[in-house]
């Protein structure tokens, strides 16, 4: 059916794609412990392994705070995330009420609205209410910006599950919080890791909000504290790198052990649109 | 509410905020359409404007023509270390923008640069250059950033779009002594007439609203040679404070990316 010389092109093609996703991020590693003073280039590592790297930027760069604020904001998104996706999604699977779809549609619009736009009215209502450079700043623009794909994400899910579930814990007397809560929360967990992961990285890894409504350094999230950096120590490129494979780790691990979550989520989130 | 009041009213405050001129302090002045009407006289905002469209082959074309070739070698045969290469392949669009411009800023530097270094290890020395200083050539360089970064989510889309083409089809064009490109023309493509068209909009959307690779390599330069519509919003509302402009073309970005959105969905929801 399928030729050898097919099967050598599909694994030589693979081989290459292979090897430009990955060049890029092998070479910024071994730069990153590379010996500082060193004049050497490409993969070249003949000044030894320097693993210190990691720790003169984690010190000069100030990343732990950084990774500090990161891990709240972050956290903060994730949880409360989760908590309105499901509650809203939970209504609009399994509950008939007046305007439904046209809230619904409402909620999906939310997904093609670029935040690049909306910042501009955002940072000025939150410094309105004194919210800029404050945790909670960078969080609520976060949690209502993943809430579209959340909700629409849990909706899939209870969509999904067998009418008879519901009906037949109704008739066993129990109350909608009770349905939700033992019946339908432990069949949603892998749906909600899917969700969990997603937020997460994203929230990690977010540029624009951080820069606009956190821009007081005690209030940086790690990929903005790598933007100032960067720009303060623009030609040392060993020790930019160190902090960049820092900041890229805990993503990266998250992403390599739940990576089956992360692209079928990423691929139903785009089919749906 | 907390999606009401963080997305819904902001998207109509920009609209509101692009008929006044705001210094972001004083009492915005009502101007109606004035910003509009200034923005077309801008070159600045044109020119960003246009790169959208210089960018869009980076960001759109080359990942879904590499996310096409790499999906069918992950589907048509049993490929060993299938999970690996996935894995691998899809890891540009997992790593932090940040950290991804960063990683390029390197490559693409002029002395210790991986790839002037590799290229003077081939005996090129006469190509090297600062790659995103040069005028002509910031732009490909940054929008390679952009196609490294994107390719991997059109091949998964069409790695699952894949698995829905009936076998048969395939079989069909062997037996009509078909081979690779016969195959991926008349069944494959066709039979992901849907996936390719999600992939267009997605990286489109990515295209349009392209900041971060931007913000982190050149900021725009050299000159405004890498200059995009996100860039100048950012500039005008937060940094010249010129509030309403940049609201203006915030408005005009958005209706940009909800029309190509809009409009490639309904077409293919026609063919289905």
């Amino acid at each position: 059916m399928i030729s050898r010389a097919e099967r050598l092109g599909g694994y030589l093609l693979l081989f290459v794609f292979a090897a430009y996703a990955l060049i890029p991020v092998l070479g910024a590693t071994t730069l990153a412990v590379r010996e500082r003073s060193s004049t050497a280039s490409g993969f070249d590592l003949s000044g030894g392994i320097h693993l210190e790297n990691f720790k003169t930027a984690w010190e000069v760069g100030h990343f732990g705070a950084a990774v500090g604020n990161s891990v709240i904001v972050a956290g903060a998104v994730v949880t409360s995330g989760l908590v309105l996706s499901t509650l809203a999604a939970f209504a609009f699977g399994t509950m008939q009420f007046r305007g439904r779809s046209f809230m619904f549609a409402l909620l999906l619009m939310g997904m093609l609205v670029p935040i690049e736009v909306t910042i501009i009215p955002l940072y000025y209502g939150l410094r309105a209410v004194a919210l800029t450079d404050t945790h909670l700043g960078l969080i609520l623009p976060q949690v209502a910006a993943g809430l579209s794909f959340g909700v629409f994400w849990m909706r899939a899910f209870f969509l999904g599950t067998p009418q008879e579930l519901l009906e037949a814990a109704r008739v066993d007397g129990a109350s909608t919080w009770r349905i939700l809560r033992s019946v339908l929360l432990p069949l949603a967990v892998p749906a909600l890791l899917t969700l969990s992961v997603l937020a997460f990285i994203g929230t990690w890894n977010e540029f624009l909000i951080p820069l606009v409504i956190g821009s007081s350094s005690d209030i940086h999230t790690v990929p903005l504290a790598l933007s100032f950096y960067r720009r303060e120590y623009q030609t040392d490129y060993t020790l930019t790198a160190a902090a960049a494979v820092m900041i890229a780790l805990p993503v990266v691990v998250v992403y390599v052990a739940l990576q089956r979550h992360f692209i079928q989520g990423i691929v139903s989130g785009a089919l749906k649109e | 509410m907390v999606y009401a009041t963080l997305v819904l009213v902001p998207l109509v405050a920009v609209a509101v905020l692009s008929l006044f001129e705001w210094d972001g302090l004083t009492v915005g002045q009502w101007v109606g359409l004035d910003n509009y009407g200034r923005l077309i006289g801008d070159r600045r905002v044109i020119n960003s404007l246009l790169h959208v469209a210089a960018f869009w082959p980076f960001y759109c074309l080359l990942p879904i023509s590499i996310g096409l070739l790499l999906a069918v070698a992950l589907s048509r045969t049993r490929v060993r270390g299938r999970t690996f290469f996935r894995t691998v392949l899809f890891l540009p669009v997992v790593i932090t923008s940040v950290v991804t411009a960063v990683i390029w800023a390197w490559i693409y530097a002029p002395d210790a640069g991986l790839l002037n270094s590799a290229l003077r290890g081939l005996g090129l020395g006469g190509v090297t250059r600062p790659w995103l200083g040069d005028f002509d050539l910031a732009l490909p360089a940054v929008g390679s950033i952009g196609t490294w970064v994107t390719f991997g989510i059109p091949m998964v889309l069409f790695v699952s779009g894949i698995q829905r083409i009936p076998i048969e089809l395939y079989e069909a064009v062997r037996i009509d002594g078909g081979g690779f490109v016969a195959e991926t023309t008349a069944v494959t493509i066709p039979g992901l007439r849907f996936e390719i068209a999600v992939a267009a909009v997605v990286t489109s959307i990515t295209a349009f609203r392209n900041f971060d690779i931007v913000f982190n390599t050149t900021r725009g330069g050299p000159g405004t040679a890498t200059n995009v519509p996100a860039l100048e919003i950012f500039r005008r509302a937060f940094e010249i404070a010129h509030v309403g402009e940049a609201a203006a073309l915030g408005v005009v970005l958005a209706v940009l990316v909800l029309g190509a959105s809009l409009t490639v969905l309904r077409v293919v929801e026609r063919g289905r």
